[in-house]
């Protein structure tokens, strides 16, 4: 009889929490709901457009007037001669010159913030002022940088081949923007410049979750300051390291107004968005710009969800 | 080599190497404000001294175009986007946050790949769905889009916030029986200030500086944003670009930015470490 009792009171509980939780995780659903139905009509929907639109004929005067087409954007051969966006050379350039934008301007941040950090972490007079000073690249918008910058790297009355040319470094002005060769430097130089400040800010946050003792002893027992490095700080370091290299990566991959306010449509700089983007408005090929966004979509998803799964990401975790 | 000059050398070797990065970093913006200060040919002396310059530019960019609309419009557009992110980023992350549900990972998964993935992928969707509600080159039009931008990474942050904070606040609340709603409104918007305004002041710079859909999605010089007539400012011919008022303007825009930038500096480091170290 006491048994039964007190089974029966421990179901009554246990009756009791799962009604609790059932109607905690109705309102859960019930709050996520604004949240769920914006980006289904402003995210999901338009990305779900594009995606069909890249198996049409749709042109930019009417959008109404579409036909599918099935995969004639990506590749189609018609008289024995192939066309489509896997066979646009155009393309090729604009995912070579993607990768070789993020590899170059990615590792250069890195390093440079890496350095940067480590200054930061030090002792010194004026510290918050320095800290200041290196955020202002970073609160520049874009665009106002491109427009600095191009006329700093002006081919005549820049500033930047003034002091190159009285230091001697070159005997001639310099196109930056415009010449084949220094165009697409041009523009990692004004990223690694713009995006540094963002990556040392990272860094020196994980520098400084670092426990002092271990230096400590490193330093008791006479352990050289750059060996301390290796072995020390850069492993610990590692796994922030790692999260802002691949954010950096993914922002790097989908780069647009910098390159299209400083070099425009330029085929030396041009980048996978600004090859999307000119098919779409400026030749007003919807259809096969849509093609062309969707890869470019599917790039970047296939390299997300790699560094999701490889990365230990907690993102389930519970309150603490 | 003794201590004592060895000491000093380490530390002019340190001041130089601070003294670079700070000139690196500040030059080309003290650059442009040279510039904007600067008028016809002196526009062109690319000395790096500053001398007696002329308001000149300051005001041709905004009898020349309609530069004190765009401020406005920027203005108008970023607000409007922080508040509808703010507002409904804050109930979806209490429950992304503090209620365990089935299929809460996926949902965070997925919130975090909309904030990574490339704008021109929704570029023609958007477009089609901008002139199908009619707000083609319309201010709504851009609000619409930017919410894109904004939602997923203020939903984000705040939900890192969120978890932070200890468990027993809300315990004392259910045992209370208040509900869902009460314990959001009473419990943890008072707490989440701090939070609110960093969060908000990142995404309003986000929205500020957002450029793609601003382009693509407006017509007329009337509405477009700051970015947008800044990067199409032209001179009277194709080949001459008039610096000296892009400049200026560049300058009035940048300057409430780093200003609020410098005010709110630790803050906004530390949302950033929220919104990406920890993911």
């Amino acid at each position: 009889m006491t048994l039964a009792l007190s089974a029966n009171g421990a179901g009554n509980k246990r009756m009791q929490k799962s009604d609790l939780t059932s109607a905690r995780i109705r309102s859960a659903w019930l709050f996520l709901s604004p949240m769920l139905i914006v980006l289904a009509v402003v995210a999901g929907w338009p990305l779900l457009r594009t995606i069909w639109l890249g198996f049409t004929d749709a042109n930019l005067t009417d959008l109404s007037q579409t036909t599918f087409i099935g995969l004639e954007n990506y590749y189609v051969t018609f008289d024995g001669e192939a066309y489509g966006v896997l066979v646009d050379p155009d393309w090729w350039n604009a995912v070579w010159n993607t990768l070789w934008f993020t590899v170059v301007s990615v590792s250069l941040e890195t390093i440079f913030g890496l350095f940067i950090a480590l200054v930061l972490n030090a002792e010194f007079k004026g510290r918050g002022f320095v800290r200041a000073a290196v955020l202002i690249p970073w609160a520049i918008p874009t665009v106002v940088s491109a427009q600095m910058w191009g006329w700093m790297l002006h081919d005549q009355f820049g500033v930047l081949n003034e002091i190159l040319l009285t230091i001697g470094l070159i005997s001639q002005p310099i196109a930056w923007t415009a010449d084949p060769d220094t165009a697409m430097w041009a523009v990692i130089m004004v990223d690694v410049w713009k995006t540094t400040p963002f990556m040392a800010l990272l860094i020196l946050a994980g520098l400084q979750m670092l426990p002092g003792d271990i230096y400590e002893a490193a330093r008791v027992d006479g352990v050289h300051p750059v060996r301390v490095f290796f072995k020390v700080t850069l492993p610990l370091i590692k796994p922030a390291l790692m999260v802002a290299i691949v954010f950096r990566a993914l922002d790097a991959l989908r780069i647009f107004d910098l390159i299209y306010v400083l070099t425009s449509n330029s085929s030396d700089t041009m980048s996978m968005s600004v090859y999307a983007r000119q098919q779409l408005v400026d030749f007003q090929e919807v259809g096969y710009g849509s093609a062309a966004a969707t890869l470019l979509f599917l790039i970047v998803a296939v390299m997300t969800t790699l560094t999701l799964m490889a990365g230990n990401v907690k993102l389930s975790e519970d309150p603490r | 080599m003794n201590q004592r000059t060895k000491r000093i050398i380490q530390q002019t070797v340190l001041y130089a190497l601070i003294a670079c990065v700070v000139i690196l970093s500040v030059f080309p913006f003290y650059y442009a404000i040279l510039s904007s200060f600067r008028e016809g040919t002196a526009l062109f002396s690319s000395s790096i001294l500053p001398e007696i310059g002329t308001l000149g530019n300051y005001v041709s960019v905004f009898t020349e175009g309609p530069f004190g609309t765009n401020i406005l419009n920027s203005v108008l557009v970023a607000t409007a986007v922080v508040c509808l992110s703010l507002f409904i980023a804050v109930t979806a992350s209490y429950a992304l946050a503090r209620i365990s549900f089935r299929g809460r990972g996926l949902l965070l998964m997925t919130i975090l790949s909309v904030s990574m993935f490339p704008q021109v992928a929704i570029l023609s969707g958007m477009f089609e769905l901008i002139r199908a509600l009619g707000v083609y080159n319309s201010l709504l039009g851009l609000i619409i889009p930017n919410t894109v931008l904004t939602l997923p990474f203020t939903v984000w942050v705040l939900t890192t916030f969120m978890r932070e904070l200890p468990k027993e606040l809300e315990e004392a609340a259910l045992v209370d029986g208040a509900s869902s709603w009460v314990i959001v409104r009473r419990v943890f918007l008072p707490l989440m200030w701090p939070a609110l305004v960093t969060t908000g002041l990142l995404a309003f710079i986000a929205a500020w500086n957002e450029f793609l859909f601003a382009l693509t999605f407006t017509l007329s010089n009337e509405v477009r944003t700051v970015p947008v007539a800044i990067a199409l400012m032209s001179g009277a011919s194709e080949f001459e670009l008039p610096w000296g008022n892009i400049m200026a303007a560049s300058v009035i825009v940048t300057v409430p930015i780093v200003v609020l930038v410098l005010v709110f500096q630790r803050k906004i480091v530390a949302g950033l470490t929220a919104g990406a170290v920890k993911g």
